[in-house]
């Protein structure tokens, strides 16, 4: 073996770690993309979505909230891995009512660019077709639950760097949804603004910016240049910059 | 509005759960206003409140009926465990629609997961209270009650009553050891020695992971922190599983001595007992036990006269979450938030309770340790196999003649353990729950272990005319309707499980759905989150494994379309109010 003690190994490279750096961390850092959606550079990590699923000898494990530690053998871009974690994104898509070609978001959705991703061509799953309440109190922001896969982003975004603590899950199971901090429980009566991170950060087409939905023509959007991997690489080094 | 809300002073400290399960009680639900003033005088997020609210089984949005009762949906203590579907004829009976409260408020009737009643037939909960041996013709009595408005005191109270049948005691259901000589024993044996003594013993958790409990306990003296604290998991959440019940109910007052020896080994000087809501009825016996305990001066100030020995519990009703027996869940529960698995590492022993050093024990556990420290690790040690020593307490129910609480020494075969209770013919049976272990008649040689088949006290007996098929389907439902929803496997695979195993009892399944079962299972075991996802596909595994033809007989040999067609069209029926035969698609 020729790994030091201050590395990781993931698939077949070496890679170096900070002290209680998370694998993920680790990884994006080096340039290897680990999929991921509930994950954002410089916020705390959560562990919901299990996108980023690795094998530590045999043991399943997800990337972003496993601290890394010398000498770990991990195993990310597998077929296996990315068999289930194709799966995992199915199981995203029936759970909601996503209507990607009527979405706003459409083409610049992080969901439907890790379909894109790992090549899914249908959902597999039966739908589930839930019934979740629509949100259209706040004049510049939408809240479609339908649409949310409960990456838990906007909680954090909203309470770790906006400091206003507006949204939080709330429910179990497949009635688990998002609520909001007011007595009402409207986004109106929040102080959200639409340059927050948190009205911003949402992965799917759940948290929109109103009046702005179709500025950048389809055709033209982030995914239609870009992969997932090439994006999500981007924002660590645009996290790096900022500091 | 509930009139205690003018007494409450947010000085008190008063328990989130216990204020709303107040409201829901005076109310009969809990309203946006509610959650707001609950949210002012606890000055936390309303958003906090309402999703402690929206998190758990027993608190509702919605008013519930003055008579609120909840069926147990066990395959033991359920409503369908007898010839009839009680909660159908009672529902009937009373003209309610399950699941929604009647038009005039009187009553709503629903199900819900295991009570932990398994051993006393079918049983439902009634404003809290459990109701056994239920059968058609109490049932029918029973809304004759409701339909006069009979209030409950006025109910036949042996209506009420729980007998234990303890059918085999060993080692610690025999003990009986004074909470007051367990604790001068420790201290006068020190810390060191208490420590030294559950280590030498063997002694394993009893809640279901086996992790050693003197490991535990020490790892915990050693982290840093502020301050300790004794945690015990009184959640018995677990289809199948009462020894728990039974223990609080017998074996208190050795319980809180157990609790309160861990005190003084981690340096403890607050302790809780997480009840599960279910069990709310035994709260006033265990208040009372604990009054008595302070009265002889084994918890409180000054423990037995030793100035550095402070220590009190406090007992937290939960509110109906399967999940808030996980530890970390339950901590999270204990803090006033919902009961979503923490991560883990860093596990409760250094960072438990409000981030402190926690030790989080089984009932079981501590009272084992108890004895332990009264009579000494050798007897014990000797109980059992090399690896799991002592006994274990085991609740048997199902289709057997003597269904009850039965304590083993680890090491024993199922062939005995059946035989001991009765059961003939067994087709086969799931050891420690739904989240545990399916066997067949094959491997009833195999013994109750540790490293052979482990259980955290439940096993359920499926006789020869249980369609094993239904009780794959019960257990599936139940972790849909457990999982927190915290991770797309368990949250969105444990429902997708549940809608494949109804394909095929409903006949449209075919050799795919099968493999499809398979993967999802090895999905949700492999990249859930917590302990729940892990487990919550073993049945489904083990008996695609064990009995295929319980599956394979149901199974189509053309294709069918896994939809149903007709049912399909019901939304689109509804909404343009049609119902007329070309309204309908026929599945052939
Ligand atoms: C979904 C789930 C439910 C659990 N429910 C219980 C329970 O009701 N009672 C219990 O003692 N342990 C339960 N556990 C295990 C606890 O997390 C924990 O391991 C145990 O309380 C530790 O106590 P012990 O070491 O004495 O066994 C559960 C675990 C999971 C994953
Ligand atoms: S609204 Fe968007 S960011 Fe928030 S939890 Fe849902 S999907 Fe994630
Ligand atoms: S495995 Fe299930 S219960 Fe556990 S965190 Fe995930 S969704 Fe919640």
């Amino acid at each position: 073996m020729t790994m030091t003690t201050d590395t990781i190994r993931i698939d077949d490279r070496d890679i170096p770690f900070t002290p209680g750096q998370t694998i993920m961390d680790a990884a994006l850092a080096a340039g290897i993309y680990i999929p991921h959606l509930c994950h954002h550079p410089g916020l705390p990590p959560s562990g919901n979505c299990r996108l980023c699923m690795v094998k530590i000898g045999n043991r399943s494990t997800a990337a972003c909230i496993t601290t890394a530690t010398a000498g770990q053998q991990i195993r990310s871009d597998t077929p296996e891995l990315n068999a289930t974690r194709k799966t995992i994104t199915q199981m995203l898509f029936v759970e909601g009512n996503h209507i990607c070609p009527s979405c706003e978001k459409t083409g610049n959705c992080k969901l439907q660019a890790m379909a894109y991703h790992f090549g899914m061509l249908d959902d597999h799953f039966p739908q589930f077709y839930p019934r979740r309440e629509l949100d259209a109190s706040h004049p510049d922001i939408l809240l479609d639950r339908s649409r949310c896969i409960l990456c838990d982003l906007c909680v954090r975004a909203s309470r770790d760097v906006d400091k206003k603590n507006i949204f939080t899950t709330a429910g179990r199971g497949t009635q688990a949804h998002l609520i909001v901090n007011t007595p009402s429980g409207k986004l109106v009566d929040s102080p959200i603004a639409k340059t927050d991170l948190a009205a911003n950060i949402c992965p799917v087409g759940a948290i929109l910016i109103k009046e702005k939905g179709y500025e950048v023509p389809i055709g033209r959007r982030i995914y239609d240049w870009q992969t997932i991997r090439e994006t999500g690489l981007q924002e660590q080094v645009e996290l790096k910059n900022k500091d | 509005m509930s009139p205690r809300q003018n007494h409450f002073s947010p000085s008190t400290q008063e328990h989130l759960l216990h204020r709303l399960h107040a409201i829901q009680h005076d109310c009969l639900h809990i309203s946006r206003e509610s959650v707001q003033q609950v949210a002012q005088e606890f000055d936390l997020p309303v958003a906090q409140v309402a999703a402690v609210v929206a998190f758990h089984s027993f608190f509702h949005t919605q008013p519930r009926g003055r008579f609120d009762i909840l069926f147990s949906n066990c395959t033991s203590c359920g409503y369908l465990s007898g010839e009839k579907n009680l909660l159908q004829l009672l529902c009937l009976q009373l003209h309610v629609t399950p699941g929604e409260t009647r038009a005039d408020g009187l009553v709503s009737i629903d199900e819900t997961s295991c009570i932990g009643l398994c051993d006393q037939g079918p049983s439902l909960l009634i404003n809290g209270l459990p109701i056994t041996h239920l059968d058609d013709n109490k049932v029918v009595q029973l809304a004759q009650l409701i339909a006069l408005e009979t209030a409950l005191p006025d109910w036949p109270s042996h209506w009420f009553d729980i007998h234990h049948t303890i059918h085999r005691q060993d080692w610690l259901l025999n003990g009986s050891p004074l909470p007051r000589e367990i604790m001068l024993k420790a201290l006068d044996i020190g810390r060191n020695n208490t420590l030294a003594m559950l280590l030498q013993s063997g002694l394993r958790g009893r809640g279901g992971a086996g992790f050693a409990t003197s490991s535990k306990w020490q790892l915990c003296r050693e982290a840093p922190g502020n301050a300790r604290y004794v945690v015990c998991n009184a959640d018995e959440g677990e289809p199948g599983t009462f020894k728990d019940r039974m223990l609080l109910t017998s074996y208190a007052e050795n319980l809180f001595a157990g609790m309160a020896l861990c005190a003084f080994v981690i340096g403890a000087k607050q302790g809780f007992v997480y009840l599960r809501a279910e069990y709310r009825y035994l709260l006033d016996s265990l208040q009372k036990t604990l009054q008595n305990c302070r009265h002889q001066g084994l918890l409180g100030n000054r423990i037995l006269g030793h100035t550095d020995f402070d220590f009190d519990i406090t007992i937290v009703v939960g509110a109906g979450a399967y999940i808030c027996g996980e530890e970390s869940a339950l901590i999270e529960s204990l803090e006033g938030k919902p009961g979503i698995p923490r991560i883990r590492p860093p596990f409760p022993v250094t960072h438990g309770y409000l981030g402190q050093p926690t030790v989080v024990n089984n009932v079981e556990t501590f009272i084992a340790a108890a004895h332990i420290v009264y009579y000494g690790s050798e007897t014990f040690r000797t109980i059992g196999t090399a690896s799991s020593t002592g006994t274990k307490i085991l609740s048997i129910s199902g289709d057997c003649t003597f269904p009850g609480i039965y304590e083993y020494p680890f090491g024993i075969s199922f062939q005995q353990i059946l035989h001991d209770c009765g059961a003939q013919n067994v087709q086969a049976v799931q050891i420690g729950g739904p989240a545990g272990t399916l066997l067949s008649p094959a491997e009833f040689e195999r013994t109750l272990a540790f490293d052979d088949v482990s259980s955290g006290g439940s096993l359920l007996i499926f006789g020869p005319h249980r369609d094993l098929l239904s009780v794959h389907r019960n257990f599936a439902r139940f972790f849909a309707h457990e999982s927190c929803g915290f991770c797309t496997p368990c949250r969105v695979g444990t429902p997708l499980i549940q809608k494949e195993l109804d394909a095929i009892a409903e006949g449209r399944g075919s050799a795919y759905t099968i493999e499809e079962l398979q993967q999802l299972g090895h999905l949700v075991q492999q990249q859930s989150h917590c302990g729940l996802g892990h487990t919550a596909a073993n049945h489904v595994l083990d008996g695609l494994r064990k009995f295929p033809q319980v599956f394979s007989q149901h199974l189509l040999p053309h294709f069918t379309a896994r939809f149903d067609l007709d049912q399909a069209l019901a939304s689109a029926r509804h909404i343009t109010q049609r119902d007329d035969p070309e309204a309908h698609l026929s599945n052939d």
